[in-house]
């Protein structure tokens, strides 16, 4: 099924169709979230109006994470079939999934310090999430790194599969270690332990920030893509 | 909606300057990103219609 | 078995014919921490108290210095080709071209950590432990090191790449290695945090060759 796009004029055509609706669909969700996040839902009763923060940095956590799996799988299938469109969706995925990952760190800071007392805290699920953050930087800068894009690819590609163990360290820190930052409380054994009144918003915003990043994923792929047939043309014209 | 309830949910219980920040900065952020996204597409398309049009240029001579 | 040996010991030969490469990390070691007591002022409580981190951090950087050059000069000579070519799996390869790297920068940061950690006036109580989460630590990091060196084979500006790539994967070896010594120094079992380090260093023998040699696999395309 894969293969069927790996033609670029064909997925271009795809992609032409669905940004609209990804367009669309994620500002409708981040709208809906954001009234339900800010208006719709209510205070903590510890917290008071902190808590309003989780909406926006939990679904970022979320995002975070989700976008090294894809991007380390796109790796995956870039390095075991050359798939072209692998390469470039692993290459797209990584500046979003730093942003999220950035938003993370400073909403929760935000978050730690009313909640806290500390802006930052040592604990091992901010210091993995923080190393998270240079995974991207460091996939970023490697990517960029070369004169062959293809060598540029591969090399990082193999740095996206040796980070990806930070992955389940990141998930699981929380119930491994003694930290500060709280246990899970949607994703566990037994069901979300958060009322619906408030899980709804968070819910919705993970949504929109998915469709977010299916958005800007597409936006960046066509870049990519339309960069590569300049490339091409350019070496073509130098070597003319 | 009174002046009232206006500035007490701009007031956030009285922290207002950790709540308010975090959607900005989180609006900020996402909208740059799609920005610049959208620019590299451009400016990549900008550019291949440029170089299309040198090749039949010198195709024509 | 013997091939790997004989590449270890090339390797060997070309380091110490180059003796600078050792000389030069164990120098910047010692300026490193010797920097601590200049910035941070004399006082033994404080210096006692921050010996081991300081330590650890100049012995990562340090051990960095030579990671550049593990493959570089052979990818630049046609060697590595050759060596890829050769009866000998790439992995065994790297494990050799690794475990010269850790003779001769490793080897020499854990003999001259005692004596910096006397300047520190770290606790007595915590020097064995100290040469010990070394001995574990350095080869683990010239292990992580060795797959960040494959990675960035002919790239642009690789030595300031390298330390982005590798010193975040160094930071778990950082947190288990001070919380090792720091541990013997409070009076605690340093035990768990070795093993941790152990559990490091073996699952490092067991992926990184195998990584590295993918990556040079990948550039020598």
């Amino acid at each position: 099924m894969l293969h069927r796009f790996a033609n670029p004029t064909r997925f271009l055509r795809l992609s032409a169709a669905l940004l609209p609706w990804t367009a669309g669909l994620t500002l409708v969700l981040l709208i809906a979230g954001l009234y339900l996040a800010l208006f719709g839902s209510p205070a903590d009763y510890q917290q008071g109006e902190t808590v309003r923060i989780m909406y926006v940095h939990v679904p970022a956590a979320w995002m975070a994470l989700f976008c090294y799996s894809c991007m380390a799988g796109a790796s995956a299938v870039g390095l075991i079939w050359k798939h072209p469109l692998a390469d470039m969706a692993a290459k797209a995925t990584a500046p979003i999934g730093a942003c999220f990952t950035f938003l993370a760190l400073v909403t929760g800071s935000l978050w730690g310090k009313p909640m806290w007392g500390a802006w930052w805290v040592w604990d091992a699920r901010l210091t993995s999430v923080l190393i998270l953050f240079f995974l991207y930087l460091g996939y970023m800068a490697l990517h960029n790194a070369f004169d062959d894009p293809t060598r540029g690819a591969r090399s990082a590609a193999v740095l996206a599969l040796v980070g990806f163990v930070n992955v389940p360290i990141i998930k699981f820190s929380v119930d491994w270690w003694n930290t500060l930052h709280q246990p899970s409380s949607v994703v566990k054994m037994g069901g979300p332990a958060i009322h619906p009144s408030m899980l709804t918003p968070l819910l919705l915003m993970g949504l929109a920030y998915t469709t977010y990043y299916v958005w800007v994923l597409l936006l960046r792929l066509r870049g990519e893509i339309v960069a590569g047939k300049v490339r091409a043309i350019r070496l073509r014209q130098a070597h003319g | 909606m009174t002046v009232d309830t206006i500035t007490s949910f701009l007031h956030m219980g009285g922290h207002a300057a950790y709540v308010w920040p975090s959607f900005v900065i989180t609006v900020v952020v996402l909208a740059a990103l799609f920005v610049h996204s959208l620019s590299f597409l451009r400016a990549g398309e900008a550019a291949l219609k440029g170089l299309k049009a040198e090749d039949e240029a010198s195709d024509e001579t | 078995m013997r091939w790997a040996f004989e590449i270890m010991r090339r390797d060997l030969r070309l380091a110490l014919r180059q003796g600078v490469d050792s000389l030069m990390a164990v120098v910047f070691f010692v300026l490193a921490v010797v920097l601590f007591p200049l910035g941070v002022g004399p006082e033994a409580n404080i210096l006692a108290r921050i010996a081991a981190g300081v330590i650890w951090v100049a012995a990562l950087l340090a051990s960095m210095l030579s990671l550049e050059r593990l493959f570089q000069t052979d990818y630049d000579d046609g060697s590595l080709e050759l060596l890829a070519l050769s009866p000998v799996a790439l992995e065994l390869v790297v494990l050799a071209k690794v475990v010269a790297h850790w003779l001769t920068t490793g080897v020499p940061l854990i003999v001259a950590a005692p004596v910096l950690a006397v300047l520190l006036d770290m606790d007595a109580q915590g020097f064995v432990v100290l040469i010990v989460a070394l001995a574990l630590g350095t080869p683990t990091m010239s292990l992580i090191g060795s797959v960040g060196a494959a990675l960035i084979l002919g790239a642009r500006r690789g030595g300031v790449l390298l330390s982005l790539l590798v010193l975040p994967l160094f930071i778990p070896v950082l947190i288990f290695g001070v919380a090792a010594v720091d541990a013997a120094i409070g009076g605690f079992a340093a035990r768990p945090h070795l093993m941790i380090l152990s559990g490091l260093l073996i699952g490092a023998v067991a992926l990184c060759p195998w990584a590295s040699a993918a990556s040079l696999r990948q550039s020598l395309e």
